[in-house]
């Protein structure tokens, strides 16, 4: 099984759209892995640098509410892909990114306001990493020489996706 | 207990419930775009699998941008053109022929009530308007929606919004649903079907359902649904009229995809629109909603009329109807893009293109274009524009430019004044 996690990202605001996460003018690429120097590009965040090693570095975002908003664009989960970036943790996704992450066999966690909150306060620690256990439905934050476990839900089916990577070799075995 | 709309339509198309509360649909209508369809196309070629599950059933417009601007998009347009042309898909839309995807397809009767569309398009569920249950998907979703003529959906709840009263003069359906958005929130109908009734929406036509349909993935919205009524068989009878031996008995089968009335909400709301006056946005989101009144006199740079919400025939019959004699205001230019061929060509046969020229404004072909700040109508750095489009998002028309979205006819007022206006002074 991938595993999922890595250094994270602190991406504090609700909202974040995908027009933030990857422009629109960008969408004329057609390979993913032409996305990859997009990465955040219009994302307008105290204290964020789109370039900086911190974000090119990631290997999970942690945000808060209604991530993922607005367009359908994949090119959002591709381009956090391409980047090593394979899971986002947030308060709530909109469904379509959602889907999307899950439908690349990528991880979208939901987690509770306090429990986003308790992420966030590793949020200036500059070695913060977060380990995801999807079969078990766990993860572990840790930096600064502290860390914390937490249990998380994933339904039955996006779990399904992730283990069999990703929707369309879930749909062409099954339909 | 009875049934809501979308209820209905997911249990006549259930083909596997592989989890509780996962439900795979056969879908009926599978729609593609150049900007989201290449690599779906690309990947089912890379796995060996280019095929399609149906060749009517899959329809297919190059629309976002049009005529391509440079190499990529022409790249893009080329993907989608070369692979219809490989499998005759029937139903596809190139130069010539193209407009806005959402705008095109109902126009040519391809949605029906009950159906089950999905495209690689946020704005999908503006086909909610016909009683369909229509969601927008991502390039995954739709390479499998191409392959198998499935799709898998946590089954939405509904929540029923009951637009009470009548529009007064200079207020719209855009005006409606930006109230509507402002009430629910960015994502207060997330896994949600909005299902739109009241007797505002039984006057509206079905231009006017679309528009409000349009927007409810601004609320995090599934999909929009309307109920089927005389309106929708009346807008569809010249493609249905051998199906059906008359309107009655067209009326009488879909009225079957109705909610029922003792259905289940998750929410009911009612608003009164008696006294409604015209809406906008102010901020980067679209429930940043202020009255025009409040707003008057904000600046802008560009006034741009077009898009899946409000580039359609009535849209400009009424921002042309303000227009009539007046000039563009100095400061602003305006732009406009007819949804459709159709739409262009009805347009300039009652005279309104000529309007829209006189004033000043430039006409553009049926294109997305400006709406997503691909071409057609970008915005630089700093600059303003008063938009009959669905988002407002920082950036979306342009890196560093700002929208407000506004009803046609608030378009058209604010650009007489080069300011952002009330229309109802101009009718």
């Amino acid at each position: 099984m991938k595993s999922f996690g890595g250094p994270a990202l602190f991406l504090d605001r609700s909202d974040i759209n995908t027009d933030e996460i990857i422009p629109a003018k960008y969408l004329t690429e057609i390979t993913k892995e032409d996305l990859k120097p997009y990465l955040l590009e219009d994302l307008k965040l105290p204290g964020f640098d789109p370039k900086s090693e911190k974000t090119t570095g990631a290997g999970v975002v942690v945000t808060r509410a209604n991530f993922g908003c607005g367009s359908s664009r994949e090119h959002a989960p591709w381009v956090f892909e391409v980047n090593g970036i394979n899971a986002v943790i947030a308060q709530s996704f909109a469904r379509i990114f959602r889907q999307n992450m899950f439908n690349c066999g990528m991880a979208a966690i939901e987690l509770s306001a306090e429990q986003i909150d308790q992420l966030f306060s590793f949020a200036d620690v500059a070695d913060a990493a977060i380990e995801i256990d999807i079969e078990k439905g766990s993860l572990t934050v840790s930096g600064g020489g502290r860390n914390e476990a937490m249990q998380f839900d994933i339904s039955p089916f996006d779990q399904a996706l992730v283990l069999a990577g990703g929707w369309v070799d879930y749909a062409d075995k099954k339909y | 207990m009875g049934m809501t709309t979308a209820e209905k339509i997911f249990a006549a198309h259930l083909v596997d419930e592989p989890f509780a509360g996962t439900k795979v649909l056969k879908i009926d209508v599978v729609m593609c775009h150049e900007i989201t369809t290449p690599i779906a196309i690309a990947d089912l070629m890379a796995r060996g699998k280019d095929r399609v599950f149906d060749t009517t059933k899959i329809k297919a417009v190059i629309d976002h941008v049009t005529p391509s601007k440079d190499t990529k998009t022409a790249t893009q347009a080329k993907m989608l053109r070369d692979w219809a042309r490989r499998h005759e898909i029937k139903d596809f839309f190139d130069i010539g022929a193209n407009g806005v995807c959402h705008a095109l397809f109902p126009e040519k009767g391809f949605i029906r009530p009950g159906n089950t569309v999905i495209m690689g398009d946020s704005h999908t569920c503006t086909h909610g308007a016909f009683g369909a249950f229509a969601a927008g998907v991502g390039t995954t979703d739709l390479e499998v929606g191409i392959l198998k003529g499935v799709c898998a959906f946590r089954e939405p709840k509904s929540i029923r919004i009951n637009l009470n009263g009548t529009l007064p003069k200079g207020v719209y359906a855009k005006d409606a649903i930006l109230l509507v958005i402002g009430h629910l929130g960015v994502n207060g109908a997330t896994d949600r079907v909005i299902e739109f009734g009241g007797s505002v929406v039984a006057d509206m036509t079905m231009e006017s359902r679309m528009t409000l349909c349009n927007m409810a993935i601004e609320a995090g919205g599934t999909s929009g649904i309307c109920m089927p009524d005389q309106v929708t068989v009346d807008y569809l009878w010249p493609f249905i009229s051998d199906s059906f031996a008359s309107k009655e008995e067209a009326l009488a089968s879909y009225s079957a995809w109705c909610s029922d009335p003792d259905a289940h909400y998750e929410q009911v709301i009612d608003l009164d629109l008696s006294d409604l006056t015209p809406l906008c946005t102010y901020g980067y989101k679209p429930d940043q909603v202020k009255s025009v009144t409040e707003m008057a006199g904000a600046p802008i740079d560009q006034v741009y009329l077009g898009s899946c919400t409000n580039g359609r025939l009535e849209d400009l019959r009424v921002a042309a109807a303000i227009l009539k004699g007046n000039k563009l205001a100095p400061n602003v230019r305006g732009i406009l893009s007819p949804a459709t061929p159709q739409v262009y060509k009805d347009a300039a046969a009652e005279g309104l293109i000529e309007i829209f020229m006189e004033a000043g404004f430039c006409v553009t072909n049926p294109t997305c274009g400006a709406c997503l700040g691909m071409s057609n109508g970008v915005l630089a750095e700093g600059e303003v524009c008063a938009s009959t489009t669905n988002r407002n998002f920082m950036g979306r028309m342009g890196k560093g430019g700002m929208v407000h979205l506004l009803s046609p006819a608030t378009a058209a007022a604010s650009a007489i004044e080069g300011k952002l206006a009330d229309p109802r002074k101009y009718l």
